[in-house]
């Protein structure tokens, strides 16, 4: 009997290039002058011309770009100064945030030839520590997804089971991570949309605090919910990206004053038998049963590593994902209408301004997106505005009344990312609460502006990646980066 | 029924989205099972509790983060009519919307 054609994707897993790039290393390797930027940034794209085909995940490279940062950074090297603190690092940048002259598509048909004039905020701060951005990447449009299959673009596949989502909306900032297609990516987060990502492609991924990181630039889905952050391979690099980009920036005026602590230096502290709250809302039914047991070795690791457990109640979690899709559509629909068709994107021309608007609109949202106009418009509108819109908000206090009371009794929260693992592509897309019951555990947080860090803990059957969540009190991303990196270091991916 | 296929009419007027009539009908019946979904929240008392607009800590408020009103340079009307649409510089150009 013939062997069947070996596909592309077993090459590589048969030949593994040098994926194990970390942001030290290149900063070493560079430093050492073992390999030069340029040459680094041509093995990235050596790899992303051989695997982004299959994958989907880079909607635009950036190549010239990335060669005259790269051209600096070399310059640096020769000079023998000191490297800013991401030299020469390979990374990829979702396609909500803007790039300046670099096509920022959000994912939808009506930004497909947008061109931002200006960079946001942590884009500009990446390159001014030295970062060299590869390109753009894959996502659900306007970041309204939980499997990168609303992206206009087609969607992303899952690098570690092709047949599987990558997860969303930051699907494809995940996947190039997983697959060394870069060295980390930034992603943003409405309601689970870095941590749901980071978790079924099996690397750390976090959102910090609400005005940790400054939105400028970030196209807007949901105002009061929207963040971004930082995903990598370790903890350690989430924690280094994360320092460059958060802190004040006169341009977001919800961005914190608060300083930014050195997090790389936190993280090597010991931890002082911190107690970390189990909240048994977070263990009710709908949670896969392997999902399940991966959680609880997991939380077994952190007992092994000194914590102390303890349960805790959230009682108001059950009502999290009603409250998020009224706040997060009232918020789109009221954001997404920047998009008629006169300053930028799409036009659908018409002899009317009014058939223009609606004609631009019509052709240019895809399904999900349009679901949550008209789902967030309906709840905003004359008759509903009290029954569901500022319901949603009253509700949303009680929420963060629960995050309140639990961290007086605790000093971190553990709950898994998803209920569910990494699912088939197509398996969920033709019933959307059910894709949005999926986002169980992660709204909650993003409803309470609270930092939270999904963090590799297992593979089902040595395959399918398993994420457990760590919830810190505002601005205490340094806690719970800690207390990642002490579980990736005593082998939480292997639970 | 929570909402009705004149809801999503109206809705998507104001919205001034064009729906087809099978798009109408399709989020028609998967929005009435979300919002049939979100009636949970009546489960819960909310009268003594006050709505939440936005996470921000007392430090963060308004006042204590407006900067100062300086004028800085903003070169990019170029740029932005460039890629309009339908430019004409210094204008967007839009459809008649006043009759003479």
């Amino acid at each position: 009997m013939l062997r069947p054609l070996r596909q592309r994707s077993d090459l590589y897993r048969e030949k593994p290039l040098a994926t194990a790039w970390t942001i030290e290393g290149v900063k070493e390797a560079l430093a050492a002058k073992k390999i030069s930027a340029r040459e680094l940034l041509a093995d990235f794209y050596r790899r992303i011309e051989a695997r982004n085909p299959e994958l989907n995940a880079y909607l635009a490279l950036t190549p010239e770009r990335a060669r005259r940062q790269a051209e600096r950074i070399d310059a640096l090297v020769a000079a023998g100064g000191p490297l800013p603190p991401l030299a020469g690092v390979p990374m990829a940048i979702k396609d909500v945030i803007s790039t300046r002259g670099t096509k920022t598509t959000c994912g939808s048909k009506i930004l497909e030839n947008y061109i931002p004039p200006y960079d946001a905020t942590a884009v500009e701060r990446l390159e001014a520590a030295g970062a060299v951005l590869l390109g753009k990447t894959n996502c659900d449009e306007f970041a309204m997804g939980s499997s990168n299959e609303n992206s206009a673009y087609g969607p992303v596949k899952n690098p570690l089971a092709p047949d599987r989502v990558p997860g969303g909306s930051s699907g494809g900032s995940a996947a190039v991570v997983a697959a060394g297609l870069a060295v980390a990516s930034l992603g943003t987060d409405t309601g689970g949309s870095i941590r749901q990502p980071g978790s079924f492609c099996g690397i750390p991924a976090m959102m910090g605090s609400y005005g940790r990181v400054s939105r400028y630039g970030l196209i807007a889905f949901a105002s009061s919910l929207d963040r971004i952050g930082p995903l990598a391979s370790k903890v350690r690099d989430v924690a280094s990206v994360l320092e460059v980009i958060a802190g004040r920036d006169p341009l977001d005026s919800t961005s914190t004053t608060a300083p930014v602590p050195d997090y790389g230096a936190e993280l090597g502290k010991p931890l002082k038998r911190p107690r970390l709250g189990v909240p048994k809302e977070y263990f009710a039914e709908g949670m896969d049963a392997n999902v399940r047991k991966k959680i609880e070795a997991g939380i077994a690791l952190f007992r092994k590593l000194g914590c102390e457990l303890v349960d805790i109640r959230m009682p108001h979690t059950d009502f999290a994902i009603a409250t998020y899709y009224i706040i997060a559509t009232a918020e789109a629909s009221s954001n997404l209408a920047r998009y008629d068709g006169v300053r930028y994107g799409l036009r659908v021309p018409d002899d009317s301004l009014l058939a223009m608007y609606r004609k631009t609109r019509g052709a240019g949202f895809g399904p999900e997106v349009k679901r949550r106009i008209v789902l967030g418009t309906y709840v905003l509108s004359a008759g509903y505005y009290d029954a569901y819109y500022l319901k949603g908000q009253k509700v949303r206090t009680l929420i963060a009344e629960d995050f309140r009371d639990a961290f007086s009794k605790a000093d971190a929260i553990l709950t898994p990312t998803s209920p569910v693992p990494p699912f088939q592509l197509g398996e969920r897309t033709s019933d959307p609460l059910q894709m949005y019951l999926a986002d169980i555990y992660t709204v909650t947080g993003s409803l309470a502006g609270v930092p939270g860090i999904s963090v590799p803990c297992g593979k089902i059957d040595g395959q399918l990646p398993v994420g457990l969540q760590i919830f810190g009190p505002p601005f205490g991303e340094a806690r719970i980066l800690q207390l990642a990196h002490a579980f990736e270091q005593a082998g939480g991916a292997e639970v | 029924m929570k909402i009705s296929r004149e809801d999503v009419l109206r809705v998507a007027e104001l919205a001034y989205l064009d729906l087809s009539d099978t798009e109408l009908e399709t989020y028609r019946a998967q929005i009435d099972e979300i919002l049939e979904y979100i009636g949970k929240l009546n489960e819960l008392d909310t009268s003594k509790v006050e709505p939440m607009a936005q996470v921000l800590a007392e430090d963060q408020a308004a006042d204590a983060t407006l900067r100062e009103d300086l004028l800085v340079p903003c070169d990019v009307a170029e740029d932005v009519l460039r890629h309009a649409p339908d430019p004409e510089p210094p204008y967007f150009r839009v459809p008649k919307v006043i009759e003479r």
